[in-house]
């Protein structure tokens, strides 16, 4: 297997092949992170967190199309901030929303969400394709994004790479900060634990549950705006992160952000590394058969919350 | 024109006319069987009235595959709109009933029962994807209906009751891969697919022709689950590996992801070291991939929009007038957009719409017209048609760097490719 490579190609391949694991790995950790709140703190099954991320990647082709048409070249480079800004807000209203209208009646009932949310996918694909036509459409990057940073003749970086991964330390550690210090990670912790204890004590847990539905929701318009670097916009692209976003988070601990954390960069690595000896199409069958494995022997994922019932 | 036309509707006139009459009689005779028309152009019982003929469209226009199909369905009802107005087939008025196939096979085999049991249509124009059409053939076999399928696929299959508009494989990939071994005098090949029957198909005979006709190595073929979205690693194999020619049949949303991450990784396309090749991307992909991230890139097909005769000038034209400035033409679109026509010239070819003598005579059937240029059906339900190469621009078009010089024969079942 190695006898064809030098030394130093071996090495090259071992740090192109490990960085392309931590790319893999941030975008893991950014597509679950929104589902990890609200699948793992609020126990709402939400099949349509793809089509949230694909209404990000959206904000922002429709950001860079505005950027592009009305204001100056100059300015162009920051469009992707401000994208990621907006999608954040729109996505996180949209979910709001949703939460109001649905959601909200089906706590009780956290398999039912399951076919709400899916119909809500649904939905939200045949409203992209009514609007934005069943075609893919091409967000263009501004120049900054593109390209690659090369190390030495072998190693090269894609810078897209490195800002997804920037992009996710920063959104992972300031939900972790968020769900543990703030009084709003505080107030959805003792809502999931015990809602009516949690109303007692004062909590207005509906405004808890609906804030948290939408910082989730606002989490997936950031991914998907970031996504729009490295993936297509279409309406059904939701549907190409849906099951691997579900993967990391039940893989690692619903409940737990840590757990999510770690079983992304399980997956990832086991992923990219069997990618490069084997074929795509085999890596991805032995990672899910490892993770069918796993959770056959540890049921409730890799981290599980210890609690009293 | 104008002279032709009015000549031809009086034609109509009078031959219908001249129908009725005979129709009197025979009416007489068969009192109390109204079912039976002394129709001449219709023994079978299809859905043809004295001036309209009614036809079916079966794509999806929901669902994943409706980003690919959008196209083909806009470019049949084009044909369509374009032979009424030159009078319709045999002085009949085309009339379409549009089905949607909702990217899920067996509703492409309920909806084409639906139009020829109950719809009773004289063609179908439709089917996008091998699995759709593998669903619906059956159907197609049993109720002796004829569709016209749009799509360049892996070949390996003849119906009688299927015409392919769109290129099989060999006729694809042989004359690319040759093209591109003159052109760098290449020794290694790298084939890339998504995991599906065509991808696969198509590599199948990439290698052969690779390893035995040019006689050089196949270093990489690896394939992806439809959908993949991260190719990193298949991108650092292909830096290490060092191929000459990179082959590509990926497909859908992976398309996008793979173009991206090539370009982020450093990989200049337009250095041609290595040169890329697909069969995969048309116009239409581009749109989604963005011109930038694919400028370099060679295309092996049939049909590109910038092809620079005056048939395509003519349907390029007229597509934008119809559905708009910004829209761009793929190879399948045009592909559909030949169905409606191959069927015209057979109906007439034929005098008549019963399924088996159009299916009679079929072969041989040209087209002078077509955007294309000339095609020709052959024996086995394929185009006789010329190959292209397409090199990919900033603009998201292709620039036509190479023509085969003759017609080449459509070879479903390639011997010693398989």
């Amino acid at each position: 297997m190695f006898a064809d490579y030098s030394m130093a190609e071996l090495t090259s391949i071992f740090a192109m092949q490990g960085f392309a694991g931590l790319i893999l790995f941030s975008v893991f950790v950014l597509m679950a992170l929104g589902l990890a709140i609200i699948f793992g703190q609020m126990g709402v099954i939400n099949m349509a967190h793809g089509e949230f991320m694909i209404l990000g990647a959206y904000v922002t082709y429709l950001t860079s199309n505005i950027f592009s048409s009305y204001l100056p070249e100059s300015v162009y480079g920051s469009y992707f901030f401000i994208a990621m800004i907006l999608a954040f807000f729109v996505t996180g209203a949209l979910g709001a929303f949703i939460e109001w209208s649905v959601i909200r009646h089906l706590y009780k009932r956290p398999l039912d969400t399951l076919l709400a949310t899916w119909g809500l996918s649904l939905i939200m694909q045949q409203l992209y394709r009514s609007i934005f036509g069943a075609r893919e459409v091409g967000v263009t990057l501004p120049d900054w994004l593109m390209g690659s940073y090369a190390i030495t003749d072998m190693i090269e970086v894609p810078i897209n790479g490195i800002f997804v991964m920037i992009l996710t330390i920063i959104i992972t550690i300031a939900v972790a900060l968020m769900m543990q210090k703030s009084r709003l990670g505080k107030q959805t912790r003792a809502v999931v634990q015990n809602r009516p204890m949690a109303a007692a004590v004062g909590i207005n847990t509906e405004r808890v549950d609906r804030l948290t539905f939408a910082l989730g929701c606002g989490i997936a318009g950031i991914a998907g705006s970031a996504f729009t670097m490295v993936g297509s916009t279409g309406p059904t692209a939701g549907q190409l992160y849906i099951v691997d976003t579900f993967l990391v988070v039940v893989f690692g601990g619903a409940s737990s952000l840590i757990g999510t954390v770690a079983s992304a960069f399980t997956i990832s690595q086991a992923q990219s590394t069997m990618e490069f000896f084997l074929s795509g199409s085999m890596a991805k069958v032995l990672t899910l058969l490892t993770v069918v494995i796993i959770l056959m022997l540890r049921p409730e994922g890799l981290f599980s919350l210890k609690m009293r019932r | 024109m104008r002279s032709s036309k009015r000549s031809l509707t009086g034609n109509v006139q009078r031959r219908t006319l001249l129908k009725s009459l005979l129709a009197i009689p025979a009416a007489i005779a068969l009192a109390g069987s109204p079912a039976v028309m002394a129709d001449s152009v219709n023994t079978t019982g299809l859905a043809v009235t004295d001036d309209t003929v009614k036809v079916g469209i079966l794509h999806s226009v929901t669902g994943t595959m409706a980003i690919s199909e959008t196209g083909s369905v806009q470019a049949e009802k084009l044909a369509i709109e374009q032979i009424n107005a030159m009078g319709g087939v045999l002085g009949r008025k085309i009339e379409f009933i549009q089905e949607d196939g909702a990217s899920d096979w067996p509703t492409f085999a309920e909806k084409s029962k639906k139009l020829l049991v109950n719809d009773k249509v004289a063609a179908v124009f439709g089917c996008w994807t091998s699995a759709s059409r593998k669903a619906a053939l059956p159907v197609f076999e049993q109720y002796n209906g004829m569709l016209y399928y749009p799509t360049f696929y892996e070949g390996l299959e003849q119906s009688p009751n299927v015409i392919y508009t769109g290129q099989e494989a060999t006729q694809q990939i042989l004359e690319g891969l040759d093209w591109a071994n003159e052109k760098t005098d290449a020794k290694k090949y790298f084939l890339l697919g998504s995991d599906y029957i065509w991808p696969r198909t198509s590599n199948k005979i990439a290698r052969k022709h690779i390893e035995n006709v040019l006689k050089d190595k196949v270093v990489g073929e690896e394939y992806y689950p439809l959908g993949h979205t991260q190719f990193n690693s298949v991108i650092n194999k292909i830096k290490l590996k060092k191929p000459d020619v990179v082959f590509i049949s990926v497909v859908g949303g992976s398309n996008v992801a793979f173009y991206k991450q090539l370009k982020a990784a450093g990989i200049d396309m337009t250095k041609e070291k290595p040169l890329f090749l697909t069969i995969s991307v048309t116009e239409d992909e581009i749109l989604g991939i963005g011109g930038e991230n694919i400028e370099g890139m060679y295309a092996s097909m049939k049909y590109f929009q910038s092809l620079p005769n005056d048939n395509n000038k003519a349907f390029v034209e007229a597509f934008k007038a119809k559905w708009g400035k910004d829209i761009v033409i793929g190879d399948v679109t045009q592909a559909a957009y030949l169905g409606p026509w191959l069927w015209k010239a057979a109906v007439e070819k034929a005098g008549s719409f019963d399924i088996d003598k159009v299916r009679e005579a079929s072969p041989g059937i040209e087209l002078t017209t077509a955007p294309e240029g000339y095609v020709k059906i052959h024996e086995n339900h394929h185009l006789w048609s010329k190959t292209r190469i397409g090199h990919a621009k900033l603009d998201g078009q292709y620039e036509v760097v190479y023509e085969s010089e003759e017609l080449i024969e459509p070879d479903p079942f390639p011997e010693g490719y398989q």
